[in-house]
């Protein structure tokens, strides 16, 4: 604890700290004496250091902080939540030394950032983990550019803090510069220990909703589309044993959506002068939590996504999956404040911040949407018609074998389809087409205790902005608008298939892949250098952001040549996609769900490149 | 023609694909050959192991002239696939307790809403004390239904069964209004603790709760005990209300 901060009387000093949990304006809405600057406080949250670092001395340790009513002593880099802005440049070699001041083991991940695998901050993977009292430095040449984020891979620090943005200079002109730059980190605020949160869910998997289907909300939806057909579908949920309204198992029953560590009554703001170029870099540095973002009255252009420059996109809204990013630039035109309005895609809250020409401007916030509710296309049953089926039918027969041929027809049918599109592209010319691959394929996972469902027809999603988000009358960022402004850097077709499902048990509260927990099963080898194609179907009724660590993946979304670099993609339920990924960094990997609670559950694997 | 040509290639592919497919193979197959992480440390905790208790009812059931207090409780401790079950319900009346029931069961997840359990029973109240080893079913059937079917064989060459079962309606997110019902069977008589040869008595109730918070539901609720067959006959003998519906309050909570 900061000296200070034992100090009885509110000193200057003590009340700037304390509001730097959030409410510090940007350095221009103030004279610049009127911020603190230390090393425990380097600056207002979201605004990008004026250059670029080589040498980092970082300090892990736990700090006071109270939001939104919310006291915790959070696990925080240099005492602040988010951690400092890391700004670097492409080509250089930066050093961080992270010291660990907690009485626990912790680790440092930086997301998105292509490094050597012992430089990937994974405790079991990469190393150890940072033991308390103790250093670990971390080096490594920076490839890149772009937005990315760092965050604790040890336990449930990420959830409670321990989180900040990196932002990576290119080495040649920037073509989206801009006037202004600010980061948007978007995260979750709780005074609930992540062990509680799980115990919780373990007990009841719908403990954190309070939105479900009940008698009361029965006339509205009789109204929507009448008695007989609301009847029929409470049905067909309640005989699968499943809730159409499980939007998101953490709610913001207990959490505070939070935008550069402002809880909404904070308002964080970013400045701007009017004809300006601001370039919002959004992170979504949450647990659990997908936001939908918008900007009333201001077009966005999405210039990049997890840190890869795409051709401008104009858009209103995006969602923003777990630990995704999302470079966009907006041009204010008119002297008057616009609002930052991200709600949490269960709509139970929202995070928000200001743009505004001048300090102490509170637009008015747009109502929230209507909450989702999940329909069969949700539990890959897309094709089989509402109507002509009930949509519960099929269920009790999956472990049967007929259905297991279905799915795999079903594979063989629309697979190369998928193949064409893509492989179009990069065979022109040669006058090819793909030869058979070599497929990893588990078929559909067993129902059990450890999955809930299989997604007998899934489909490709990839078009879709995401449940709740279609047909809004806005324009709603879909992931088939995502094209590289470059070629891939490797044009080899894939050698090799590894389809993955999605699983899990919503009612036991287990997750994995492939109906397996990561402690049931082994490794997922890659070949150094080789070409994969990872071909993921979502048996369950929830998106799972996916992440690979230390490898690009290069979703398959009809751009050819021309797919966007990820490093998290948001596999929407019963869909299924595809990626490419070349495997040039050998080392082990972890790939996962990012909804933290799913990970720490089972939905997590090592990827063995050697 | 290019398109047809395609098109066939895209077909024999398929069944190529679908030859291969029909070998299934998982790449995350396990594999105890190469260890998924290092020095021991594993990068996520799926094994983890949860304790917590429910206690269903905490109840007081009033009618003139029979009036009693009750409870049923659980607590389980384990992780996904193995946990250790205690059990107990009893009724307290006129300051005798009796339908004294308390278990311990190892439980197993055996299928996405089910376990099954086996362990013993104990019926220990202030009536003369009884044992059996229990195996019996637990979990969630069609449409949220929750159940439990627990057979039962004693010491004595007895043998009995309880079937119990309980929806959640809601009414509103937090109002909950839950039907339930549990129906005792013995294959013989026991007049020492009342119990009948056939299905013995039963206890049903119509709860209506106001989840204040998840942990903590108060209640209100109509029950109804009563015996039936023979047992309905000792009670008689013995001067006891052989049915009857009482207007009951109680608490629900867990940890």
């Amino acid at each position: 604890m900061p000296p200070h901060r034992l100090h009885g009387a509110l000193s200057r000093r003590r009340f700037v700290t304390r509001l730097g949990t959030g409410a510090l304006l940007t350095a221009l809405s103030r004279p610049a004496h009127a911020l603190v600057q230390s090393p425990e406080f380097p600056g207002p949250r979201g605004l990008v250091p004026p250059a670029p670092a080589t040498n980092w001395s970082l300090s892990v340790g736990r700090r006071r902080i109270t939001l939104d009513h919310k006291t915790l002593d959070a696990p925080c880099l240099n005492g602040t939540v988010p951690g400092p802005v890391l700004r670097w440049r492409q080509g250089d070699t930066v050093t961080l030394a992270v010291t660990n001041t907690l009485d626990e083991p912790t680790s440092i991940h930086w997301h998105g950032v292509r490094v050597p695998s012992a430089m990937d901050g994974v405790p079991g993977l990469s190393f150890d983990g940072i033991p308390p009292g103790e250093t670990f430095t971390y080096r490594f040449r920076v490839h890149q550019s772009g937005t990315y984020w760092y965050h604790s891979h040890s336990g449930g620090q990420e959830q409670q803090g321990l989180y900040g943005a990196i932002v990576i200079d290119p080495a040649t002109p920037d073509p989206n510069a801009c006037e202004r730059d600010y980061v948007i980190l978007l995260s979750e605020w709780t005074d609930v220990s992540p062990r509680d949160i799980v115990s919780n869910l373990k007990m009841q998997d719908d403990y954190y909703v309070f939105r479900q289907r009940t008698a009361a909300s029965f006339p509205r939806e009789a109204r929507e589309k009448g008695a007989l057909a609301a009847l029929k579908d409470r049905l067909a949920w309640s005989r699968m044993n499943m809730a159409a309204t499980d939007i998101a198992d953490v709610s913001g029953a207990i959490y505070t959506y939070i935008l550069n560590g402002h809880a909404p009554d904070m308002n964080w703001t970013g400045l701007f002068h009017p004809g300006e170029r601001v370039r919002l870099r959004f992170i979504n540095g949450s647990s659990m939590t997908m936001f939908d973002v918008r900007i009333p009255g201001l077009e966005m252009l999405v210039v990049q996504a997890d840190g890869n420059d795409v051709e401008p996109v104009p858009i209103d809204e995006f969602r923003i999956g777990v630990a995704e990013t999302y470079d966009v630039i907006v041009q204010p035109k008119d002297a008057r404040a616009y609002a930052i309005f991200a709600q949490s895609e269960d709509r139970t809250g929202f995070a928000r911040g200001t743009l505004a020409p001048r300090a102490g401007m509170a637009p008015d916030l747009p109502p929230m949407d209507p909450r989702p509710v999940r329909t069969m296309v949700d539990m890959g049953m897309a094709d089989m018609g509402m109507g002509d089926m009930k949509p519960g039918d099929g269920m009790p027969e999956m472990d049967g074998a007929s259905p297991a041929h279905a799915h795999a027809d079903m594979h063989a049918m629309d697979m190369p389809g998928m193949d064409m599109s893509g492989m179009d592209m990069r065979h022109d010319g040669q006058g090819s087409v793909a030869h058979p691959l070599e497929v990893d394929d588990p078929g559909p996972p067993p129902i059990g205790v450890e999955n809930q469902n299989v997604a007998m027809m899934p489909i490709d999603r990839t078009g879709s902005p995401g449940d709740g988000l279609e047909d809004n009358g806005r324009r709603v960022l879909n992931y088939r608008q995502l094209r590289a402004t470059r070629p891939g850097a490797d044009p080899r077709p894939p050698s090799r298939e590894i389809i993955m499902h999605l699983t899990g048990n919503m009612n036991r509260y287990i997750w994995g892949f492939n109906g397996r927990k990561f402690s049931e099963s082994g490794p997922i080898r890659l070949r150094r250098g080789e070409r994969v194609r990872f071909t993921l179907i979502n048996d369950t009724m929830m998106e799972h952001p996916i992440h690979l660590h230390g490898l690009w993946s290069e979703l398959e979304n009809g751009q050819g040549a021309y797919a966007p670099y990820k490093h998290t993609i948001i596999c929407q339920p019963g869909s299924k996609l595809s990626y490419l990924v070349t495997a040039d960094v050998p080392g082990r990997w972890a790939f996962h769900c990012h909804l933290m609670y799913h990970m720490d559950l089972g939905m997590f694997r090592t990827v063995l490149v050697s | 023609m290019r398109a047809l040509l395609l098109m066939g290639l895209s077909l024999l592919c398929a069944c190529m694909a679908h030859a291969q497919t029909t070998q299934y193979h998982a790449a995350d197959a396990p594999d105890a050959g190469t260890p998924s992480y290092i020095d021991g440390i594993m990068p996520v905790m799926d094994q983890g192991t949860w304790f917590h208790g429910i206690l269903d009812a905490l109840e007081g059931r009033y009618a003139p002239g029979n009036s009693d207090f009750r409870w049923d409780g659980e607590a389980w401790f384990g992780g996904d696939y193995n946990r250790l079950w205690l059990k107990t319900e009893g009724t307290v009346e006129k300051g005798r307790l009796h339908d004294g029931d308390h278990e311990a069961l190892y439980s197993r997840a055996i299928s996405r809403y089910f376990d099954i359990q086996g362990g013993v029973r104990v019926d220990l109240d202030d009536g003369p004390t009884r044992t059996w080893a229990a195996f019996g079913i637990q979990g969630l059937a069609l449409y949220q239904f929750e159940m439990q079917a627990t057979a039962y064989a004693s010491d004595r060459g007895r043998f009995a069964t309880r079937l119990e079962g309980s929806y959640d309606f809601l009414l509103t997110n937090r109002l909950i209004l839950q039907p339930q019902a549990e129906f005792n069977i013995y294959t013989k008589a026991d007049q020492g603790r009342g119990v009948g040869a056939g299905l013995s008595d039963v206890d049903a109730g119509l709860r209506l709760r106001y989840e204040a918070w998840r942990k903590f539901a108060p209640y209100i609720a109509v029950t109804y005990a009563g015996y039936f067959t023979q047992a309905r006959r000792f009670a008689h003998e013995r001067g006891d209300p052989t049915g009857s519906v009482r207007f009951t309050f109680g608490l629900r909570s867990w940890f």
